[in-house]
């Protein structure tokens, strides 16, 4: 297998408080291939959307990288001085935010926007930007691009304004777009529409993508493999369709059981008892050992690493620590 | 849009109107001011002819309707005490209130914003909470004791600059009086101007930079930080503009009040402004003065209030369409 894209080693991200420093998250190691969509699921706190800020640098104070690596592309990013990480962020790495509704600037229109964006990153003259950016809206499926691009935010629907998101998070050509659950402030209907786009352009640019969401169904038909988040811990990660029908971490088989499927006729979901341990009440151990069906004596005293399984799979639990070794890290 | 102005006019006229019937109000209720005109050897005959004359036992409505009708061609009649028409008196001295009140509120603005986004942006920094402390000295003393202590400290003790008066002043068109072009005239503007200024400066700093920081917080900045834009760009040109609307607001109505407030600059440094001649006419009673001022006042008010919102209409595109839509 080629050298990843990106590559995360043993990210620790802390948040020092006044009652002592909490870790949000926890040696969070995975790569993301050329061209891949890399999904990441997890609960709301799981630390899905910290571990896409860490990557671009864009945590909020007071929380900061406390450990580990970011690699893009055989270049480490995580300790990269200020204004090289600035020119990264947009040029080699789009982010796409949640809610388009309050994702642009409302006093500037789409034109100046865009083009501000293209001419950062990239030596083009005003003109050429503009034609660029007529170009990235009409991709992204704007109709009359080239009228609409003067017009401001406010002139455009949720899905519209998500696709001129998506456009400026492309507008200079990164090779990782970061999409940060894109879809959960829009409609259904357009929600589709707008993972397709996302997932085109990205494709056909050759952009891989860390797609962050709890939409188990986005993952399903989108990504590429999967990621799971519990408690700023990486649960398992493996290509998508062996983690959706055959989970090995209770908590990724706990969580695929509470998904309706058309074909189930069982009475009841099943759920997962209790709830996510804040991040000050992780237990020692597995963080997942006061709701796991399958716990036992060793989940209590040592935390779990990522153990490699077949297909590229990786789990950390216990449960299949038998004889396998430890996947090397760094 | 021409809609909206006009009806905005409209609403001018009324507040105007209110004005007016305070002002005119004043005329009848503080105190008699043929007392103050005449002597006391004046008999009583010659007192009621008097006050004929001067239309003073006309019917309020008719009196008022007169008091309007002269008030809108800038006729205020004439000054009790210096028996000068009112108009020709406040002209005189507007020039040197608005160059005070112009200076001190562009002070206000550029340094108010200027310390706003920096004490934003390097939140926690030594100068930034100097400066926050600072200007709580600013909010808290009062204006006249700022100006004591400015005469104390630049006019007595190191003498750099006057304490009182314009200085040297010169004509420039038929009857505006400007102190910017002399020497002595600008020496003479900074004490004051400081004064003046110092509060609405410290306003707009706290303002711009509670604003600021909010402003920082929201998405698009986020966003805009996540696309690589430079700092310059993304505190300045993004950031800043969207501080800007509330502030416009604020510092609109602080320029009325830089204005309506130089009363007390101007009695301090003995600024021959229309704040002072206000309080003299106070303390003889000259009414027709006193209405005028107060008149002048509400039409700086209202005709501020008037570019603000136009300003809105400048900064922030949404205003345009919600507007546009509302009509159609």
């Amino acid at each position: 297998m080629a050298a990843p894209l990106l590559s995360v080693r043993d990210l620790i991200v802390e948040f020092p408080t006044r009652r002592g420093t909490l870790r949000a998250l926890d040696r969070v190691s995975f790569d993301i291939a050329e061209g891949e969509v890399l999904g990441m699921v997890g609960e709301s706190g799981a630390g899905k959307s910290l571990t896409g800020a860490a990557i671009i640098g864009l945590l909020e104070p007071p929380g900061r990288i406390a450990g580990g690596e970011i690699w893009l592309r055989g270049e480490r990013i995580d300790n990269l001085p200020r204004e090289k990480m600035r020119r990264v962020r947009g040029r080699r790495i789009g982010m796409v935010f949640q809610d388009p509704l309050t994702s642009l600037n409302p006093l500037y229109t789409v034109a100046e926007q865009l083009i501000e964006t293209i001419r950062t990153h990239m030596d083009l003259s005003e003109k050429e930007a503009r034609a660029r950016a007529v170009g990235l809206l009409d991709r992204v499926g704007i109709p009359a691009a080239a009228r609409r691009i003067d017009d401001y935010p406010h002139h455009f629907s949720g899905g519209m304004r998500q696709r001129v998101v998506i456009a400026l998070a492309l507008a200079a050509e990164p090779e990782l777009v970061i999409a940060d659950e894109p879809t959960t402030a829009l409609d259904v209907s357009v929600q589709a529409q707008i993972i397709d786009v996302l997932k085109e352009i990205c494709a056909e640019r050759g952009a891989s993508v860390m797609l962050i969401t709890h939409d188990m169904g986005v993952i399903a038909e989108t990504a590429d493999r999967v990621a799971v988040l519990y408690a700023g811990r990486l649960a398992e990660i493996g290509p998508v369709r062996d983690v959706i029908q055959a989970a090995e971490h209770p908590y990724t088989a706990g969580l695929m059981g509470s998904i309706p499927t058309l074909t189930q006729t069982a009475e009841r979901l099943t759920q997962i008892p209790g709830s996510m341990p804040r991040l000050n009440a992780i237990p020692q151990g597995c963080a997942f050992n006061p709701r796991c069906p399958k716990v036992f004596e060793r989940c209590y005293r040592d935390q779990p690493n990522l153990i490699a399984r077949a297909d590229g799979r990786h789990v950390s639990c216990w449960l299949y620590d038998a004889q396998e070794k430890e996947v090397s890290h760094g | 849009m021409t809609a909206f102005i006009l009806r905005r006019l409209a609403q001018s006229v009324i507040v105007m109107l209110t004005v007016a019937l305070v002002a005119f109000a004043l005329f009848r209720f503080v105190g008699d001011p043929i007392a103050s005109m005449v002597g006391q050897e004046t008999t009583l005959a010659e007192r009621a002819e008097m006050r004929a004359a001067l239309g003073l036992d006309d019917p309020f409505l008719v009196q008022f309707w007169n008091f309007i009708a002269r008030a809108v061609t800038g006729d205020f009649g004439i000054s009790y005490r210096l028996q000068q028409p009112v108009m020709e008196l406040i002209l005189s001295r507007l020039p040197a209130t608005l160059e005070l009140a112009l200076v001190s509120g562009i002070m206000a603005f550029v340094f108010g914003v200027g310390f706003g986004v920096y004490t934003a942006l390097r939140r926690g920094g030594w100068l930034s909470s100097t400066i926050m402390t600072v200007s709580l000295i600013g909010v808290s003393l009062p204006t006249f004791l700022i100006g004591v202590l400015l005469i104390w400290v630049f006019a007595v003790e190191l003498q750099w600059l006057p304490s009182f008066g314009r200085g040297d002043t010169v004509y420039v068109g038929d009857w505006w009086r400007t102190g910017l072009l002399t020497e002595s005239g600008r020496a003479s503007l900074i004490l004051p101007a400081i004064t003046l200024g110092l509060y609405q400066m410290t306003l707009i700093m706290r303002l711009v930079r509670a604003e600021m920081l909010e402003v920082l917080r929201t998405d698009y900045i986020k966003f805009a930080r996540a696309r690589g834009l430079s700092n310059r760009a993304v505190n300045f040109g993004h950031a800043l503009k969207n501080t800007l609307v509330p502030v416009i607001t604020i510092t609109g109505l602080q320029l009325g009040s830089i204005i309506a407030f130089s009363i007390i600059t101007e009695t301090v440094f003995q600024w021959p402004g229309v704040g002072a001649l206000f309080i003299n006419s106070v303390r003889f009673v000259d009414v027709p003065v006193m209405a005028a001022y107060l008149m002048l006042i509400a039409l700086v008010f209202v005709v501020i209030n008037l570019i603000v919102d136009l300003l809105y209409y400048a900064v922030d595109p949404r205003l345009r369409v919600d507007r546009a839509n509302a009509r159609h």
